[in-house]
């Protein structure tokens, strides 16, 4: 046989170890200026980890930067919206993707089009006037109104009819001839086969529920209702505003906000990418 | 399809109908009707506008905006899907170390946009930040603040490093899915590696390949709204000022309704257009399957 010539895996390794290292750089550099002081960060940008970390924390969780809502409620309201936005996503999604793909009726068709439509219709298309329908229905600077305007998915109703698809219809015959009836079957068969999906799309949808900026920043006016993640630019703003810019406590906020669907992703990656698999292939 | 019931399905889909209507089906209809209306200073009263609307619209800075919409979107997907891809290629060959190197290259995608903007705003501030020192260093006048380009470069490397990340776990469960067995017989028949990979794994992919380009085009177009309002609020000069951004900006910051209305209707053109070309490339796409 011909012998070719082959990547040696050493090579391979240490290009793909540059690449980590270099797209951890910005998350590396805001976890050491989140231990130092705010002066020392102004004196020349620290590369080594410092020993305020306790201390700036302290700042955060307890007075905070003034003119900001407090960290606690704003962490609490994003829990509660992404949480929200995962469940209702999975609850909504399960039964329609399950209608569309194991029955035949009229209008089947068109049920899937109006579901299609979404997928081209995110927040930041439709804004504006899902803005004044909210307002209509009086959910402005409510959870309802952050919430609800979010939890239609054509991405995940996607996702479950494909996998959904690939089920073997053996199965659904022989349900139907012991006389198990569609629901007790979905709940029986189809669910519980299906779990990495389900996973992927709660992990999916928790991510894209934490991660919401544009819709927050319009519904939720008050301090009372602000999530992490839409206070960041008003976070910034008040930190410049000191004496000596208070980048330290910036980047432990920013470090704050972003474990929580990090972490989601990192701990569920097994799951998640085998549920993707069998969504997409 | 084994069920054939009248009732049922239509119960099981009423929630997510529910929702579709009264949150995209409904707004729609009013922005169609705002599009054409001319509301007076004071909100009281408004009268048929005809295209009024979309005249002022399309004047005054939409063409820049499309032209920097059009560039970010084709910039940003192209190079996330490159690097991704590439990515998941090398992971997928690492044998034990695959989960671990996943994990490494998955977290970003993860990062908020609003909160990635603050560290890569932290990293780029002209004076202190360490990015810019260093391009200072090999000779760059670095300020975002003042250089179009320098803005429009920032927002780009930004979304590309996040985007990647996301294209990076698409394109590792599709390679997962094709099988050892055929890339094994194509060895086997004398492919070397870059053929197996253009001529087997790349046509294995397309629909993968299809649903990734598509969701980078979406997120490109309509998802980088945090990143701009963080870091560059559109300029300098509207240099970063995309679609959405400008329609925030009409919308709600100047409040005109009817030009936004108009500026909403234009998206949905622009999205209906994406939905057309989308289905015709999936429905070609198909018989790889």
């Amino acid at each position: 046989m011909r012998r070719r010539r082959r990547w040696r895996p050493g090579g391979r390794h240490v290009l793909l170890v540059l690449l980590a290292v270099f797209l951890a750089l910005p998350l590396y550099l805001a976890l050491v200026v989140a231990t130092h002081s705010a002066a020392s960060v102004l004196r020349g940008v620290p590369v080594v980890p410092g020993n305020q970390l306790g201390a700036n924390l302290a700042t955060i969780f307890g007075p905070g930067i003034p003119g900001t809502p407090s960290i606690t409620t704003m962490l609490a309201n994003s829990a509660v919206m992404a949480l929200s936005v995962a469940v209702l996503k999975v609850v909504l999604s399960v039964p329609a993707a399950y209608a569309v793909t194991f029955f035949h009726f009229p209008g089947r068709r068109l049920a899937f089009a109006l579901i299609f439509v979404t997928l081209m219709l995110p927040i930041e298309v439709r804004f504006f006037p899902t803005y004044a329908v909210t307002a209509h229905l009086s959910l402005l600077d409510t959870r309802t109104g952050l919430i609800l305007p979010l939890i239609a998915s054509a991405t995940a109703v996607f996702l479950l009819r494909q996998s959904f698809r690939a089920f073997p219809l053996e199965l659904a015959d022989a349900a139907r001839l012991d006389g198990i009836g569609p629901l007790r079957f979905l709940t029986s068969v189809v669910l519980p086969l299906t779990r990495p999906i389900l996973a992927a799309i709660f992990v999916l949808e928790f991510i894209y529920g934490w991660n919401q900026y544009l819709w927050p920043l319009l519904v939720s006016s008050s301090a009372s209702q602000a999530t992490i993640v839409m206070g960041v630019k008003e976070i910034i703003s008040a930190s410049q505003s000191f004496a000596v810019p208070q980048w330290n406590l910036v980047m432990a906020i920013t470090l704050v906000a972003l474990v929580p669907p990090v972490i989601m992703v990192v701990l569920m990656q097994r799951w998640f990418v085998r549920g993707l698999m069998s969504g997409i292939n | 399809m084994a069920f054939s019931h009248r009732v049922l399905p239509i119960l099981l889909l009423l929630p997510e109908l529910a929702v579709v209507g009264i949150f995209f089906l409904w707004p729609s209809v009013q922005a169609i009707g705002e599009a054409f209306q001319e509301t007076n200073a004071f909100g009281l009263r408004s009268h048929f506008a005809g295209l009024a609307n979309f005249q002022a619209a399309l004047q005054g800075g939409y063409g820049q905006a499309i032209e920097v919409t059009v560039a970010f979107t084709v910039l940003t997907a192209v190079a996330s899907m490159a690097f991704g891809l590439f990515l998941a290629v090398q992971v997928e060959q690492t044998g034990r170390w695959r989960t671990l190197y996943r994990t490494v290259f998955i977290w970003t995608y993860a990062v908020p946009g609003a909160v990635a903007a603050a560290l890569w705003l932290f990293l780029f501030e002209p004076q202190i930040g360490p990015g810019a020192r260093l391009l200072g260093a090999l000779g760059v006048h670095w300020n975002f603040a003042l250089s179009g380009p320098q803005a429009f470069g920032l927002i780009v490397a930004l979304t590309v490093w996040q985007q990647t990340a996301y294209d990076f776990v698409f394109f590792s469960a599709g390679l997962q899915g094709i099988r050892t067995d055929v890339l094994e017989a194509a060895s086997l028949d004398g492919a070397g590696p870059i053929t197996r990979f253009w001529r087997v794994v790349m046509p294995l992919l397309g629909p993968t390949v299809v649903f990734v380009a598509v969701m980078d085009v979406l997120a490109a177009l309509f998802g980088s709204f945090a990143v701009i309002d963080v870091i560059t609020q559109g300029g300098p000069a509207g240099a970063t000022t995309t679609l959405v951004y400008m329609l925030y900006r009409d919308g709600f910051q100047n409040g005109d309704v009817g030009l936004a209305g108009a500026e909403t209707i234009l998206l949905f053109v622009l999205a209906g257009i994406l939905l057309a070309v989308q289905v015709r490339v999936l429905n070609r796409r198909a018989h790889y399957r």
